[in-house]
């Protein structure tokens, strides 16, 4: 618990899901696509051309809003943020500054059981510039390309107030926003670029730093422990923290300045003449109504409805891939079994691999392996195996079951193993009779090895009660 | 053997080339004989089919070289047609070249371009009027049929009123700004020059309309025929005639040809009567610091990295950038855009930006007043007929108060008219009607007959 940090998160996201961008037709699917293919005159800013709205995106953003518990506003209009910069084609930037979209929300995040309000001051629409490639590092790089099939991409901000006091907790908030954006259906945050975060942060006292641009989850985190660690040894040194802007090197991973308070920009914001102001207070009605389940809702309603348990549900309901998948699942067999498989197995298994629910196996072959496991024709640890080869090899369950023999044995088969056993290991059947509980432990062993693990050893356990007569 | 429209087309191009008036920036010899062959072969049709046109530099037109009398933008050929170049061409136009201007639009004379002043066919020595002064003076030396301008403080009214032709300033939104390089976008609007009020009407035709690339296009369902409501008359009518246009510096000749119209106009049946707009004085102070605000974020975008300008070795990107701008901009732009930079710098926004806002919404609201009153509001458009080249080049300030009756109508975003309305010694002086949103019918309609009861339409000695 750091209770003298201070942090405040300006994030921006893609509302990658568009077909069009911000002010013009092109397309927003240009990952992986030669540069400067997805571009016209309007996201070019070539002399004359204007800007027209992308309705689609307003409403994208009031959702936002909506989802984040902000007021939406009655009237909503552009500006121009004036500065230069070879990746802004147009010498400024279209956004939002009086008058955003929404305003004045609230979030919780939790960390280590602590659950914190996070009131978020605003969300705001805005375009993206291009995007400078340079030629091996900034530094060395003897030019710069500029690719602008990022230009127009439409964006959000969701800015908080400085309610934050832990890198994790910043972590967290991400996490849950980006959650609460896919819920929404507006955001795929798995894009390159989809998210970039700024966080100023400082110690309780101090000046103020902003840190720009940090473009991975992860980094978000890096960053501010690094930032806050600078901070702290400055203070332990008696050195004042100045109020700056400050860049995050994610493969050295340190911050370093790029510009001190008195160079402090001046973007000269002005309306921008060539949009005319939105009036979107019917448009909020309209999209409530059609405001999908938001992961709290959905959290309260799998606990009820399935009857799991409530750390199930959270971490089922933290994404809605995951949620999904769940439901598949769980509409088809046991919604507990289903919880543990999916919620604690499959999400582990993935965690372990880094990998996302997208990539996991479609859900009937999951109801496939909670079906043998409700039968006994496998174990919990043959059901585990099954899960880790789909994963890692893909394929059929049933011919993973079959090919690496993982279906329990037959209980005669298993009734012969334990007879042998019996009469080849006496003196352990003596000392078992004899009142050593550990000989039991050894027997059972003894028919798992002669039956290659197949056999259930809660099963043997009782033959070899039965068979020996034994009341241990 | 050539056709008619071919022939005709030629000899517009023989005397373009045999001109003394600098009209011209570009030409389209090659593209527009094809077209007039085509017109001819009945293989190009629509209303102005075979009709010479000339459009101003700052629209732009695919194909065709656009440089908004910049050198910046030496070379720039746009990928794309403006909504008004497209609306032209479809309607089987003839597009002769590009006509000259003030550099990005900002000036009342036409001595602010980089390819040389426009002369006024009225007077060689005297300027054609501004920023539109190529359009102006093509039309008025018979180089095109009507011609385009762009108006953002006055600039079709002014050329038409110094060159003795037809201009008008439709209304805020009537006509669509797409391709039309941005110098003060909430100011500006596209408005023909012709050499009469029907001609003029016509093109009025052709390029009012919705467009959905401009979010300012007022979409109108039904579109009006301009042309239809030519012959209306003027009987019934109330003239405004607003005092503050008829202030310190107005030439005595402007002021009694100008007083002459309304008496012509009274004679035809319309009332007339004296009305007050309050805050003209202010309009002045707030038209430039919007537009000179506008202007310096607008032309950020020139840095002759992804066209136009280029010269010298390449630097790091701030250094090729500023000399770039440094060379290619020429001293008007950079003193606009200097203005603008600083008023709407911080601490400065409040005091200037938003206080020029206020100014004008109360102009605004001066016209809506007047406008429960009267019709049409009649006044000088230029306070003095056009001046020597060369004469105000040095002083911006009184360069500034010459376009002190027009731009009023770009801040309250109604449209206006100038028509010719008698002579200052050979120099034609114009009257301006102005009217309330979307009044254009009715400007059209005073106009015509004011025009078809008059005999200004003349032509420069010579022509
Ligand atoms: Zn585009």
């Amino acid at each position: 618990m750091e209770d003298d940090v201070i942090i405040g998160l300006e994030i921006h996201c893609q509302l990658n899901k568009l077909n069009s961008k911000l002010f013009c037709g092109c397309s927003t699917k240009h990952h992986g696509s030669e540069p400067n293919t997805h571009t016209c005159p309007v996201c070019l800013g070539l002399p004359g051309a204007l800007p027209v709205i992308n309705k689609k995106a307003v409403e994208y953003a009031i959702m936002v809003g909506l989802a984040l518990n902000c007021g939406i506003a009655e009237h909503t209009q552009f500006y121009r943020k004036n500065y230069y910069y070879p990746d802004l084609p147009r010498g400024f930037q279209i956004t939002q500054y009086d008058y955003p979209i929404a305003e004045n929300g609230m979030m919780t995040v939790d960390v280590d059981s602590i659950e914190r309000p996070v009131r978020i001051k605003r969300v705001h629409m805005e375009e993206d510039p291009g995007r400078l490639v340079h030629q091996g590092s900034i530094e060395t790089s003897k030019y710069v390309l500029v690719d602008y099939n990022r230009s127009g991409m439409p964006l959000i901000e969701v800015v908080t107030e400085p309610d934050l006091r832990s890198p994790k907790e910043a972590r967290r908030f991400i996490n849950k926003l980006r959650n609460i954006l896919e819920y929404l259906d507006v955001f795929d945050g798995s894009l390159e670029g989809a998210l970039r975060v700024d966080a100023n942060v400082s110690l309780k006292g101090g000046a103020r730093v902003e840190i720009k641009n940090i473009s991975s989850y992860k980094g978000v985190e890096r960053a501010l422990l690094f930032e806050i660690s600078r901070q702290r040894n400055m203070k332990r040194r008696g050195v004042t923290v100045t109020q700056e802007t400050r860049h995050y090197d994610d493969e050295r991973n340190c911050t370093i300045t790029l510009r001190s308070k008195e160079q402090a920009e001046e973007y000269r914001y002005f309306p921008e003449a060539d949009l005319v102001p939105l009036s979107v207070k019917d448009w909020e009605n309209k999209l409530k109504a059609r405001l999908p389940e938001l992961p709290e809702a959905k959290r309260d309603r799998f606990r009820s409805q399935y009857g799991i348990s409530d750390n199930h549900a959270k971490v089922l309901t933290a994404e809605i891939r995951l949620a999904n998948y769940y439901e598949c699942v769980a509409g088809k067999c046991d919604p507990v079994m289903a919880a543990t498989w999916v919620a604690d197995y499959l999400k582990g298994e993935l965690n372990y691999r880094d990998r996302d629910v997208r990539d996991a196996f479609e859900p009937e072959k999951m109801i496939f392996i909670i079906d043998q496991l409700k039968k006994a024709i496998i174990t919990d640890k043959g059901a585990v195996e099954v899960i880790r080869v789909l994963l890692d090899e893909g394929g059929e369950p049933a011919s993973i079951i079959k090919s690496r023999n993982l279906a329990k044995v037959e209980s005669d088969i298993t009734r012969k193993a334990v007879t042998e056993v019996i009469s080849e290991n006496a003196s352990a059947v003596q000392d078992l009779r004899s009142g050593k509980p550990q000989a039991m432990n050894f027997l059972v062993g003894m028919v798992m090895k002669k039956t290659r693990g197949r056999a259930d050893p809660e099963e043997v356990n009782l033959l070899l009660r039965e068979l020996l007569e034994c009341t241990l | 053997m050539s056709g008619q429209y071919e022939e005709s087309i030629a000899k517009v191009f023989d005397r373009i080339k045999k001109s003394k008036i600098n009209a011209y920036i570009t030409l389209n010899e090659h593209e527009a004989m094809e077209t007039a062959r085509a017109v001819d072969k009945g293989e190009v049709t629509g209303r102005l089919a075979g009709m010479p046109v000339a459009i101003k530099d700052c629209i732009t037109t695919k194909g065709i070289q656009t440089t908004c009398g910049s050198k910046i933008l030496t070379g720039y050929v746009p990928p794309f047609d403006a909504e008004v170049t497209a609306r032209v061409k479809k309607e089987g136009a003839v597009i002769i070249g590009k006509t000259n201007m003030d550099e990005f639009a900002m000036g009342s004379s036409t001595e602010n371009s980089y390819y040389g002043v426009t002369r006024n066919p009225w007077d060689l020595n005297r300027v054609a009027g501004g920023s539109s002064g190529g359009s102006g003076a093509s039309v008025a030396g018979l180089e095109c049929r009507i011609s385009l301008g762009t108006d953002t403080g006055g600039s079709v009214r002014c050329p038409a009123s110094y060159c003795g032709v037809v201009g008008i300033k439709p209304t805020y939104g009537l006509v669509s700004r797409y391709g039309v390089v941005e110098y003060a976008n909430s100011l500006e609007q596209v408005g023909p020059i012709a050499r009469s009020v029907s001609d003029a009407a016509l093109m009025l035709d052709v390029i009012a309309g919705h467009d959905p690339k401009d979010s300012t296009s007022v979409g109108e369902a039904d579109k009006v025929t301009y042309t239809d409501h030519l012959n209306e008359g003027v009987k019934g009518l109330t003239i405004g005639v607003p005092e503050e246009y008829f202030g310190e510096g107005l030439n005595p000749s402007v002021e009694k040809a100008v007083w002459d119209g309304i008496m012509t106009l009274n004679k035809l049946g319309a009332d007339y009567k004296k009305v007050s707009l309050p805050h003209t004085k202010y309009a002045l102070s707030a038209y430039y610091i919007i537009a000179m605000c506008e202007a310096s974020s607008n032309l950020a975008r020139f840095d002759g990295l992804r066209y136009g300008l280029r010269t010298g070795k390449d630097e790091n990107w701030h250094s090729t950038f500023s000399r770039i701008r440094a060379e290619g901009f020429g001293q008007e732009v950079k003193r606009r855009v200097m203005l603008g930079t600083y008023a709407l710098s911080e601490g400065y926004y409040g005091k200037y930006y938003l206080k020029a806002l206020k100014v004008r919404t109360l102009i605004k609201r001066d016209f809506e007043k007047a406008f429960k009153d009267v019709d049409v509001l009649a006044a000088p458009t230029m306070p003095t007929p056009a001046f020597k080249i060369g004469e105000k080049t040095e002083e911006p300030l009184s360069m500034y108060m010459a376009d002190v009756n027009t731009l009023p109508i770009n801040l309250a975003g109604v449209p206006s008219i100038s028509v010719p309305c008698g002579f200052a010694g050979r120099l034609p002086i114009g009257l301006q009607l102005i009217g309330d949103l979307f009044a254009e019918p009715l400007l059209i309609r005073t106009a015509y007959t004011f025009e078809a009861n008059t005999n200004f339409q003349k032509l420069p000695e010579g022509f």
